[in-house]
């Protein structure tokens, strides 16, 4: 017995399709979608656009898993190393927006390149 | 003692080549390449996670900065390289098809430098127009950025929008120089006939990784190129 062989028919297919929502996706970004208003709090608004563009890539990469990288015709051990993988991001992403979101501050304008010389005496008293 | 030897090579002999001993079979050898394959991708999922997580969190504190950013990135290179990058993906799963298929070595090599030669102009472009033109631009921090006064009160954070451009395209960009040298070692192997039907785990695990760096680029685009409210200028079409 050997692995199962996509068809080069099907390669083409995915490849095609995955051009299509290219196209599709940068034609998107052309296009004022608008906000969704959800009424509520830290997600309030939430801009269509990036949902279309996040949905066409999240697409794009199924079918890129499921065909070009033959996730589909794997194994079950191999396919829950692979959702393993996608869900330990979204705890990444998750926890860390949450943290991030919910302090109620924002920061100063500017900060972000005044956080080099507030570190460097931290580090100092270190070393 | 001495039928060591010997048992081996009638072992050698009754097995398909590249089978090694410690797999019951051909098919527990290849799900066992593909899973600890699969196992690396996660830690680079990982990897790449935690940019990803940063670009999300600092373009939330700096909305207009990082908009204003994306806008000056020349959507046509992106989305070119999104289909140079992709038909670079189809000719690594053929060159795979190729192997398994039992095709000739030649068809397999063909795939293969077809893959490197798409790689190659991804590259190009990005490095000889995007980069350059950034460079000539101003746009490169550390290398004499230039903040414009039509940014208005976003134009002090732009720079970080461009850390983290440079810093996402070039990491990508370095997995596909290390991806070149994948692929070239796969050639040669490929033309010393290496890969027949049964065994091509190499090609296998390598077109896991170059199709793990295809999927990191289909997301940059997006967060990079699209998501900055281009439809908000005129013109820009």
């Amino acid at each position: 017995m050997s692995a199962h062989v996509v068809p080069v028919k099907t390669y083409l297919g995915i490849f095609v399709a995955l051009l299509v929502l290219t196209a599709l996706t940068t034609g998107a970004a052309f296009m004022d979608f608008g906000d969704l208003h959800t009424g509520i709090r830290l997600v309030d608004v939430i801009p269509l656009n990036t949902v279309v563009a996040l949905a066409i890539a999240v697409a794009k990469m199924l079918l890129v898993i499921l065909f070009f990288m033959h996730v589909k015709y794997s194994s079950g051990l191999t396919k829950m190393v692979v959702v393993a993988g996608f869900l330990f991001l979204s705890i990444l992403v998750s926890l860390t927006l949450a943290d991030e979101l919910t302090r109620g501050w924002s920061p100063e304008a500017g900060s972000w390149n005044t956080v080099v010389p507030t570190i460097l005496p931290l580090l100092r008293g270190l070393i | 003692m001495s039928e060591g030897p010997v048992s081996d090579m009638a072992v050698h002999a009754a097995h398909p080549p590249g089978f090694k001993h410690q797999f019951e079979d051909m098919d527990q050898q290849r799900e066992a390449g593909s899973l600890g394959m699969w196992v690396f991708l996660v830690t680079e999922i990982m990897f790449f996670g935690g940019l990803f997580a940063t670009y999300i969190i600092y373009r939330a504190l700096y909305l207009p900065a990082f908009e204003t950013g994306s806008r000056l990135l020349n959507v046509k290179f992106g989305a070119v390289n999104t289909a140079v990058l992709i038909g670079s993906s189809l000719t690594m799963a053929l060159a795979i098809h190729a192997a398994q298929a039992g095709k000739k070595k030649s068809e397999q090599v063909m795939y293969l430098v077809l893959t490197m030669i798409l790689g190659a102009i991804f590259l190009f472009l990005k490095f000889n127009y995007e980069w350059r033109a950034d460079y000539h631009e101003h746009l490169i921090p550390g290398f004499g950025f230039i903040i414009r006064p039509e940014w208005g009160a976003a134009g002090p954070h732009v720079p970080l929008f461009f850390c983290f451009y440079f810093f996402m395209t070039g990491l990508h960009a370095t997995h596909m120089i290390i991806g070149f040298g994948i692929l070239g070692t796969l050639t040669v192997m490929a033309h010393r006939n290496r890969f027949n039907s049964e065994y091509y785990a190499p090609l296998e695990v390598s077109g896991l990784y170059w199709h793990f760096v295809d999927i990191v680029w289909i997301f940059l685009f997006p967060l990079l190129y699209l998501i900055g409210g281009r439809f908000a200028i005129p013109g820009v079409h």
